[in-house]
């Protein structure tokens, strides 16, 4: 079985999907979406057969599952696959999310037909992409699935998304592709620095490399640059508030919970690998820029009304934890990361999911426009009361273990560093339990059908405070009795989980509970690849102090 | 440390159990509507029993002998940090889990009483579930991470419950000001634990306590000061109190279990369970004093001060868990102290909150005790078991305070310098104080004239209520006599905290026992004159400065709001704007250029071959170059 080319069948799979669900036949167009569920299942299975193939004990090489080709000799790119144990849990994330994500699509596009094949098809071809782009050993290759990806994106963004769709897809676009110009660049000069050869791209050819120390820097800039956007990180981060915006909550699952983890994955496998001296050289100025981001986006994310949008500035803010520890370059720290990679994907996809359900029945996605939906959807509530929960990171659920690692494993070597981040921890609170506030908390919101059949809030008192004007510390004085009674009792059409929803939720949930008191099947995987990784960068863990004073604002 | 044997190998059932009641009740779905709650109870007295078990099992070896560790699973196995999932289970943590079982039990057997018209009842209780099993977690966690997982488990169950009744918005804003200034507070718990990470690589309490001899004094001074954080966040105590009061928007018997008896006391237990490393850092330990002493006097002050009988009762509970990390503040002087006036309070304030409860429930919820009056006659067992508590507290010779918070008391005067007289008088004058302000409760609530509104017909409450309060009465009166005198608390957590020092307060024992009391005489008499003799006016008077800023909990949510508040929305506000128009602007910007530069290009579509020729010779130069790069 291990001679199985896994890998490719892994996004062959999806691929093949995809091709069945745009070609049925017009009669049998309904079928697209079980199809199309399907497909992503037997992708689920075969990805967790190569799991069981892979081996986590010591001594094995960097990469495993691997397949080498020769593709495009006279320029030295090969098709050449592999795993590590990070590259593997990412993969698997995707895996799972994807047929998550395609139940909670079911009803995205009401109208059906063609334009529903294509949306699903479209979701099955960056799945194929997705597991590309991880699994790709070819610093080529991964370039060519890193601005492949690019092109489902934007049609799922362009042709489903919200009312702003095409300005929020031209901009995911330019941003994208002006990161991906720029690693062209860096990706052609570094091979100038390699070898060549017919296998001139590997990343093992291109490892280890002896570069003058200026040229290091421009590559690692080259690369880090399209990374950052990615990821992404202040102050390149505007296009992901208004993607995640527009998009439908599926398509921002894949897009903030896997794509971007591109950019982190790609700073650890590129950046850090192939560039270690420039890696030193640029921590500070990555440091400083990871902390903006956490506390910034964070802060941001307070502010927002547009529940997507917060969701998305809470992952600019968890962006910056996982770019923390991976440039903090400590045992815990690099670990911590490629947790927090896994967790985030799952967490960022409760989290949208949820809100999507929740916009699907109050037709808004502002805050402000909900309140008291604890007592109409309390099943919905609960979860995405546990997704928020996740969110900011409470012991118990898999965050928690993640940011804890990344926040610990930097205070070893930076304790200013660590220090600051601590505020992201507090700040967290807030811009989660203000929203959970506004939307489920509150009197039992009055709804009747508008005009156009849509639901309208009622407004004697049942709009709560929005998030940005509410003042964090008024006194409980509003008594029982002067809340109007219909307020507590009235009920409404909206419904609360059907069965696949809950199923979504369920499944969801699950995770999130198992990770944060059961990581070590994860870990156990990730272990291997960050010791490859310290290798590479040559840095040895800070050994305790104990007899020295932390410096600076530790306190 | 020996590894579990017997009932303790199987202690991590006591928090198993409750969790599960928790997930039952709340996937179990409408059907558990009525056996829900029973089941929540039952699980949680299967907690109690295991507990005792272990005690007893625990009492049958050796003094030394008695500590055990209980290894679970292999946790976050992350390389250098090597974490696993543990309990342990010693006297001190013991200790806990029966007042945690036990009082919490009783007041579950009470909500089934009192919560047995609500519609959300289930849920009610698969939070209490999963506030038991959370702080059992808390106190038996064998690692500071594991610690925090209850600690944040505590505060989430807590949240929960204060905003139980969360359809009115100013309760959903109690529970979130309680979470997020816990937050505040679990951000010194996160840098404790990086420093001591930092420092030792460890963060089990075996390795930590190990590690500390040896380590600078400003290490220790840090982590000191960022458990202390923690402490205050959790304990509630100054500057991060001011979220307790508020919380009191939850059921009273949530205000009882979690927010009197136990969860605020967590902060305490953390300090005594740290003892090592505080013994071994006197600043810090000055540090835990002083935030103890003014803890205790703000909360007596406030006492006086508030006609909502919760509020009293939640600014009392500020202070004497004020008094507890004073004494935790003294070192292994204080230790054991610290610990006993916690149990002896878990009893009779968690009372004395059913009490209040059980009184709410026979005056239509009303809280304001100017409403009250004379309602001994009308809830005898009420009153009674009220009453007993109310002595407790205020140290009435031979009850319980009497033995748990005068030995806080004479400790405080133990040492040397200005220390014990600033620490020591404050104590003992917060002591008159206190008798003051809970006569006031007490005098306003079952004496005097009766000042109810119309309509209420104010009854005794039914059996599930009122026997809970009848036992948790008999605790108020007996435990302290049991425990104290005998010594046993004292001897049985000597191995956790260290060998119990005797010191000599700077006042003789016998005298300051005296004063104690004559202050205590003095609270009461004054009280009775305002609040008995005299008559209670219904509206509030207008009150002197103190009393007006006490009402307003001496200005902690005003400088609040105007710190951080306030300041905080208009920096949320400018950086969304910031963003918006800044950040993104510059993307924005750069798109407008890039289109600009499209319009320009698309004049080279010119149709003339001879442009085209060009262009094209260009892009063969530009790919044979390239091509003669790479090779």
């Amino acid at each position: 079985m291990s001679d199985f080319p896994f890998l490719t069948t892994l996004g062959v799979i999806p691929l093949v999907g995809a091709a069945v669900v745009s070609l049925l036949p017009k009669g049998s167009a309904r079928l697209a979406r079980p199809v199309a569920l399907v497909f992503s299942l037997i992708t689920l299975v075969v990805g967790i057969v190569a799991a069981t193939q892979f081996k986590t004990g010591g001594g094995q090489p960097q990469f495993q599952l691997t397949e080498t080709h020769s593709w495009i000799p006279q320029f030295g790119v090969s098709y050449a696959l592999g795993v590590d144990g990070m590259a593997l849990a990412l993969i698997l994330m995707s895996l799972v999310l994807v047929p998550i994500s395609l139940l909670a699509a079911w009803n995205d596009v009401p109208e059906g037909g063609r334009r529903e094949q294509t949306y699903f098809a479209l979701l099955l071809v960056l799945e194929t992409f997705m597991v590309g782009v991880f699994a790709a050993t070819d610093v080529f290759l991964f370039y060519v699935f890193f601005e492949a990806m690019l092109i489902p994106v934007y049609f799922l963004i362009g042709l489903y998304g919200g009312p702003r769709r095409q300005y929020a897809a031209v901009k995911f676009l330019l941003f994208s592709l002006f990161g991906g110009l720029i690693m062209l660049v860096a990706v052609i000069a570094l091979y100038q620095q390699g070898p060549g050869g017919d296998q001139g791209f590997l990343v093992s050819t291109l490892t280890g490399l002896n570069m003058s120390a200026s040229t290091e820097r421009l590559l690692f800039v080259g690369f880090f640059i399209a990374f950052a956007i990615k990821a992404p990180m202040w102050p390149v981060h505007t296009w992901l508030p208004d993607a995640a915006s527009e998009s439908k909550p599926a398509v921002a699952v894949l897009l903030v919970g896997v794509l971007d983890k591109v950019g982190t994955f790609g700073m650890i496998r590129f950046c850090l690998q192939l560039f270690p001296e420039a890696s030193k050289w640029a921590t500070p100025v990555v440091i400083i820029l990871a902390l903006i981001s956490i506390v910034y986006a964070a802060i941001a994310a307070i502010g927002q009304n547009d529940m997507m949008r917060l969701i998305a500035y809470t992952s600019v803010s968890h962006f910056g934890f996982i770019v923390l520890g991976i440039f903090a370059v400590t045992q815990t720290s690099m670990i911590g990361s490629q947790l927090y990679m896994i967790n985030h994907g799952f967490t960022t996809a409760a989290l949208f999911l949820f809100a999507g359900f929740l916009i699907v029945r109050g037709k808004s996605k502002n805050i402000t426009d909900y309140g008291g939906w604890q007592r109409i959807t309390p099943v919905l509530g609960g979860v995405f009361l546990i997704a928020g929960l996740s969110g900011l990171a409470l012991p118990g659920l898999n965050s928690f273990v993640s940011e804890f690692l990344v926040m610990i494993g930097t205070f070893q070597r930076y304790q200013v560093a660590g220090g600051i981040a601590v505020v992201g921890v507090v700040l967290a609170a807030l811009y989660v339990l203000l929203m959970i506030k506004n939307v489920l908390t509150g009197p039992k919101p009055q709804l009747a059908a508008g005009p156009d059949g849509t639901l309208a809030l009622g407004d004697d008192g049942t709009r709560p405070h929005t998030g940005v004007t509410d003042t964090l510390f008024d006194e409980p004085d509003t008594k029982i009795e002067d809340i109007p009674a219909e307020a507590k009792v009235r009920g409404s059409s909206i419904r609360d989980l059907d069965l696949r929803e809950k199923t979504v939720a369920g499944v969801l949930v699950a995770i999130l509970v198992v990770l944060g008191f059961f990581p070590k099947p994860a870990l156990d995987l990730l272990r291997p690849a960050v010791s490859q990784t310290l290798q590479h960068v040559g840095v040895q863990d800070p050994s305790p102090h104990a007899d020295a004073n932390p410096e600076g604002s530790s306190k | 440390m020996h590894d579990a044997t017997g009932v303790a190998s199987v202690g991590w059932l006591m928090i198993a159990l409750p969790l599960l009641g928790a997930a039952v009740l709340l996937l179990g779905g409408k059907a558990l509507d009525k056996a829900g709650p029973y089941l929540a109870v039952l699980l949680s007295w299967a907690a109690f029993v295991i507990g005792l078990l272990i005690v007893l099992q625990l009492r049958g070896r050796g003094a030394e002998e008695r500590a055990m560790h209980l290894h679970l699973y292999s946790w976050i196995p992350a390389g250098s940090l090597n974490l696993d999932a543990g309990l342990l289970i010693d006297q001190l943590s013991t200790t806990f889990v029966l007042l945690i079982t036990f009082v919490g039990s009783l007041i579950m057997v009470y909500s089934l009483g009192y919560m047995e018209h609500d519609p959300d009842k289930r849920r009610f209780f698969a939070y209490l579930n999963l506030f038991v099993a959370s702080m059992l977690l808390l106190v038996l966690a064998d690692s500071y991470v594991l610690l925090f997982v209850g600690w944040e488990g505590v505060g989430l169950a807590s949240y929960l419950l204060i905003g139980f009744w969360n359809w009115n918005p100013a309760y959903a804003t109690a529970a979130n000001k309680a979470f997020f200034l816990n937050r505040v507070g679990d951000m010194g718990m996160l840098l404790a634990m990086f420093i001591m990470f930092w420092a030792w690589g460890k963060l089990d309490f075996a390795g930590v306590n190990a590690a500390v001899a040896g380590t600078g004094k400003g290490t220790l001074l840090a982590i000191g000061l960022c458990l202390l954080v923690a402490a205050c966040g959790k304990s509630a105590q100054f500057p991060l109190q001011s979220w307790l009061g508020d919380a009191m928007a939850g059921p009273t018997p949530v205000s009882a279990l979690i927010h009197a008896a136990t969860m605020v006391t967590a902060g305490v237990y953390l300090i005594v369970r740290s003892n090592v490393i505080f013994t071994a850092s006197e600043n810090a330990r000055l540090a835990v004093c002083i935030v103890g002493a003014i803890t205790l006097a703000a909360g007596a002050i406030i006492g006086c001060a508030k006609d909502d009988m919760k509020k009293a009762l939640a600014a009392s509970t500020m202070s004497q868990i004020g008094y507890m990390v004073l004494a935790a503040g003294l070192g292994p002087v204080g230790y054991a102290f610290a610990i006993f006036h916690l149990v002896t309070h878990g009893f009779f304030k968690a009372g004395m909150f059913l009490g209040a409860g059980s009184v709410m429930h026979g005056m239509n919820d009303q809280v304001d005790m100017r409403r009250f009056g004379g309602l001994s006659t009308v809830m005898k067992i009420t009153w009674v078991t009220f009453g007993l508590g109310f002595l407790a507290i205020i140290g009435f010779p031979g009850l319980s305070g009497f033995w748990s918070k005068d030995k806080i008391i004479e400790s405080a005067f133990i040492g040397e310098g200005w220390k014990p007289w600033v620490f020591g008088l404050t104590a003992l004058l917060a002591a008159g104080v206190t008798a003051f302000y809970m006569s006031r409760l007490f005098f306003m609530t079952f004496m005097g004239k009766r000042r109810w509104t119309e309509d209420v017909h104010p009854h005794e409450s039914p059996l599930t209520m009122t026997i809970p309060m009848m036992i948790l009465a008999v605790g108020s009166a007996f435990l302290g006599l049991i425990l104290g005198p005998t010594n046993i608390i004292t001897d049985w957590l000597e191995p956790v905290v260290g060998a119990h020092e005797e010191g000599h307060p700077v006042i003789g024992q016998y005298p300051l026992m005296a004063i104690t009391v004559v202050l205590m005489i003095i609270g009461v008499a004054i009280a009775w004159k305002m609040y008995w003799r005299d008559d209670v006016p219904i509206t509030p008077p207008v009150g002197s400065p103190l009393t007006q800023a006490a009402r307003r909990d001496l200005g902690q949510d005003d400088l609040n709001e105007a710190v951080f508040a306030r300041p905080g929305l208009h920096l949320t506000r400018s950086l969304v704007f910031f963003d918006n128009k800044v950040v993104d602007g510059g993307g924005n910007g750069m798109a407008a250029g890039i289109g600009g530069s499209s319009a320009r290009l698309k004049k080279m579509q010119n149709g003339y071959v001879r442009s085209y020729s060009l262009t094209m010779l260009l892009g063969v130069v530009a790919i044979l170059g390239a091509w003669w790069v790479v090779q």
